[in-house]
């Protein structure tokens, strides 16, 4: 018997660490591991709203929001590749020539 | 049992979870990340999500976290320094990282009463009712998804290949 | 009644030979410019004088109705064009005398590289001054006001690599804008109070009510004169007629001598029956009248240009039409008027004759003894230069012992405002004579040395890019009969002109006075027989006054020809003072135009439109400048920064829906 807030606030802190993480990290895949992480904690919710609502509908949305990370993730990591044949550094702090 | 287990695995969520925060090294936060994973996928069995806990393993823990690791060896990347690179981040964004917290637990729990409980068991989607929304229902969104992988494997093989 | 008089041909016949002269004329051959400018003045005349001869038949007033100007709610104007018997004199005078001074014109400027431009503005100006005498509601006059004004811009800047007709042509302007800015007054004072500009109406509004005296009346009356002295170059307005002798001889004739200035002193008859309401504006015309009737005749003493004396006397005679208005004597202002269109343009033009044969040399020290060399001119001149003295049975003496007779029986200080005008006549006469001595009497001064020791032009300025001198090196003659004839036309025009208004006590019938009755009423015109042995002795006077000029000149300039100039310098500071017109241009240049210019430059152009409009400009776009400067900060490209924004961002969202949510919505 676990009341569905728990869940709601396990990933409401999943989702801050996550955030905080991308704040703070300076590796450029770090910073994407943090994205999957803030997708996961939201992922958490939606079942656990589909739990509550008995509704399967939440879980779908998991099922794509997974499909649609795993996507991102191939592309995301392709675009880390290129960016780092060019500019040969993986700190974010270096990669800034779309500044004004 | 039950709230031992969410407990336990809970635990292992948020401990990964800073780890990741907190390590130097990408692989150790990849590795970390992959905890957190795994101790997700059993808090959706927990939530009677059976294929979506199967699905997080195989597909999340399995492809997308190796693909990561893979990424990380391949580019050698190595421990962080430690650059300056913005002011914004710190001063405006934890305020704003905190302030999401915050409200998200107040709002969560001023509404504890009317989200109630989950038992083990109490709602347990099955492997083919998923797949009966997904194939009748949804059939559109799902052939549609996997143009998207289809694109998206496009894209990666171009934009991963050497210039010649 | 005949069928339509067409009076709309008159004022646009010149304005069509203005057309043509001023886009083509540059390219049409002299000769057609020549036929075009004058035919277009000719048509003109020739309406005016088949109507003239028919006028008996026509109902007065005639109002042709053009066409509908302005039709807002409550006010409305149309092109409206009126014939009355006042009209019927102004067209006269203009046309007749416009179209003598046209043909001179051909002669005196045939040698002038803007030929064609000259005739075309001389064609403008007729156009609007037609409007002027035609127009049936203050609304169009103003308009052929404001073009005369303009028109008289352009000829006196004719010359316009000239610095000083340039100046000397905005400050006609200015000074005229001045004048008009009263006129204006009035009109939205009119406007406001009767809610039309026709004549028509407003007139008959104000005879309908008889009890309407003073006040408003008084107000719009003022208003009017102030622009009347504008254009009619009356005190304290004045200072632009002799600057814009700089113009042409003929433009002198036309605009500044028989027509434009006159404008004034119609605008006044015309508008009559507002002035007979207000007392006080009489007085102020009257008083207005006879000072600068004095005023001017003293300037006039000492000139040595010989068109600045005509200048003065113009400015002089038109106080004395002025006079007259002052004490509702309107059918005499306007018989002067018309004897002062003849004589004053026939001075003007025989100068012109002057000047031309003299290469250009205006100044009367180095002339003389042109009697024998140009006998034409002389004998048209002197006809002029007794007319305009009162001498009888020339023109100007029975217009102007009219006028000082009215002046005399008039109530409230008649006598002040004779004695007035009976010491200017006295003074119009010495100047005359005097410039008539100068010119042409005794021996040339030409090339004299001692003169162009005291600083006289001896040696003539050229008035155009052409040197003329050239042309005349074979000796001074009379011009050719191109300019004479217009002269000669005049002179007998002078001689006998006075005969339309000879009054009933020297046994006449004063036809000018009975024939504009009907517009400007009989004013306070004596009965028959009342008074004849008082006019009788007061045109005496005139005369004798007259004569006692005449003999001062020939005691000055002829007998004892040194007393001149030790009289000069005997009263030298008096004399001055005069020569140098009372330093009247020099008080309003630092009274009123270095003011003006100091705050336009300084306070208007450095702190108020540089400082505020300018810096409010400067401003705003560096207002933007900043601000982009520092938003522009956010853009660094860095993901972190970008990252922290959107956290702070997505919180303030979650904030605000949540809150607002809850406010709106109770929760379940």
């Amino acid at each position: 018997m676990v009341p569905i807030v728990y869940y709601l606030i396990l990933s409401a802190i999943l989702f801050s660490i996550g955030v905080a993480a991308f704040l703070i990290k300076r590796n450029i895949i770090s910073v994407f591991m943090s994205i999957e992480l803030m997708l996961n904690a939201v992922n958490l919710t939606f079942i656990a709203f589909a739990n509550h609502w008995h509704q399967v509908s939440g879980q779908i949305f998991v099922f794509f929001v997974m499909v649609v990370a795993a996507a991102e993730a191939a592309v995301g990591l392709a675009i880390i590749i290129a960016i780092f044949r060019t500019r040969s550094t993986l700190n974010v702090d270096q990669i800034d020539l779309m500044k004004l | 049992m039950h709230l031992l287990l969410f407990f336990i695995f809970g635990g292992f969520c948020v401990a990964g979870a800073l780890n990741l925060l907190l390590q130097r090294h990408p692989i150790n936060s990849a590795l970390s990340l992959i905890v957190v994973m795994s101790s997700l996928a059993v808090l959706y069995l927990l939530l009677g999500a059976e294929f979506l806990a199967a699905a997080q393993v195989i597909v999340y823990s399995g492809a997308i976290m190796v693909l990561f690791t893979f990424v990380i060896m391949l580019l050698n990347a190595g421990r962080e320094e430690r650059t300056h690179g913005s002011w914004a981040a710190y001063l405006v964004g934890f305020p704003g990282a905190a302030a999401i917290l915050a409200l998200l637990v107040y709002i969560f729990l001023s509404n504890r009463g009317p989200l109630g409980n989950a038992s083990l068991g109490n709602y347990l989607v099955t492997t083919s009712d998923l797949s009966r929304v997904l194939f009748r229902d949804l059939l559109l969104p799902f052939e549609v998804t996997s143009v998207l992988l289809l694109v998206a494997i496009l894209g990666a093989v171009v934009l991963a290949r050497k210039e010649h | 009644m005949t069928g339509s008089l067409n009076l709309w041909l008159i004022p646009l016949v010149p304005f069509a030979g203005f057309l043509v002269n001023g886009l083509i004329g540059r390219k049409l051959p002299k000769l057609l410019v020549t036929a075009i400018a004058l035919i277009c003045t000719l048509i003109p005349f020739l309406l005016v004088a088949k109507i003239w001869l028919e006028f008996s038949s026509v109902t007065t007033p005639y109002i042709e109705h053009l066409g509908t100007w302005i039709w807002t709610g409550a006010f409305h104007a149309d092109f409206d064009l009126q014939l009355d018997q006042l009209t019927m004199v102004m067209l006269l005078v203009v046309t007749g005398v416009g179209f003598l001074i046209h043909i001179y014109s051909v002669g005196y400027m045939a040698h002038e590289e803007g030929y064609w431009r000259f005739f075309a503005y001389l064609n403008l100006f007729m156009f609007f001054m037609l409007t002027l005498v035609l127009s049936e509601n203050f609304l169009l006059m103003f308009v052929g006001w404001e073009g005369v004004g303009l028109a008289s811009y352009l000829l006196i800047g004719f010359y316009f690599l000239r610095d000083s007709a340039v100046r000397a042509g905005i400050k006609a302007f200015v000074v005229n804008r001045i004048g008009d800015f009263g006129f204006l007054i009035a009109l939205f004072l009119l406007i406001a109070h009767f809610g039309t500009l026709d004549y028509h109406e407003v007139f008959s509004q104000i005879a309908q009510h008889p009890e309407w005296q003073g006040g408003i009346l008084t107000a719009i009356a003022l208003f009017l004169v102030l622009g009347a002295t504008g254009k009619s170059a009356q005190i304290p307005l004045y200072v632009w007629l002799p600057d814009a002798m700089e113009g042409p001889t003929p433009v002198s004739a036309l605009i500044h001598a028989a027509t434009m200035v006159t404008a004034g002193v119609y605008m006044v008859s015309r508008t009559h029956i507002i002035f007979d309401r207000s007392p006080f504006a009489l007085s102020t015309v009257a008083i207005i009248g006879a000072a600068t009737c004095f005023f001017a005749a003293t300037m006039g003493l000492v000139q040595t240009d010989i068109k600045r004396v005509l200048a003065y006397s113009t400015v002089s005679q038109l106080g004395y039409m002025f006079l007259a208005c002052g004490v509702a004597a309107y059918s005499s202002a306007i018989f002067h008027l018309v004897t002062h269109a003849f004589f004053k343009a026939l001075l003007f033009l025989a100068a012109g004759a002057v000047i031309h044969s003299l290469g250009g040399q205006q100044d009367m020290r180095v002339m003389g003894g042109l009697r024998k060399k140009m006998p034409v001119t002389f004998w048209t001149m002197t006809a002029a230069v007794f007319a305009i003295c009162g001498f009888p049975p020339f023109a100007g003496f029975f217009s102007k012992d009219d006028i000082l007779y009215h002046a005399f029986i008039s109530p409230n200080g008649g006598k002040i405002l004779w004695f007035v005008g009976w010491v200017t006549a006295g003074l119009t006469s010495f100047y005359m004579f005097r410039l008539w001595y100068l010119t042409f009497l005794g021996e040339s001064r030409a090339d004299s040395h001692e003169l162009a020791e005291q600083g006289a032009p001896v040696h003539a300025r050229s008035d155009s890019k052409l040197v003329i001198e050239a042309e005349h090196a074979h000796g001074v003659h009379d011009s050719p009969w191109v300019m004479l004839g217009p002269l000669v036309i005049l002179a007998i025009l002078a001689t006998i002109g006075g005969f339309i208004g000879v009054p009933a006590a020297m046994g006449g019938h004063d036809e000018i006075g009975h024939f504009l009755e009907p517009v400007v009423g009989s004013g306070v015109r004596a009965p028959v027989g009342e008074n004849s042995g008082l006019e009788l002795a007061l045109s005496a006077s005139v005369v004798l006054i007259g004569l006692l000029g005449l003999l001062v000149v020939h005691i000055l300039y002829k007998v004892k020809p040194d007393l001149s100039h030790k009289l000069a310098t005997r009263f030298h500071g008096l004399y001055n003072l005069v020569v140098h017109k009372y330093w009247v241009d020099q008080i309003y240049g630092a009274l009123i135009v270095t003011p003006l210019l100091l705050i336009s430059r300084y306070l208007l152009k450095g702190l108020f439109d540089r400082g505020v409009i300018d810096g409010a400009g400067f401003a705003a776009g560096a207002t933007a400048q900043g601000f982009g400067a520092i938003v522009q900060r956010v853009q660094s490209g860095n993901i972190r920064s970008y990252a922290g924004w959107l956290a702070l961002g997505a919180a303030v969202l979650l904030i605000a829906s949540y809150f607002g949510y809850t406010a709106h919505f109770s929760p379940q």
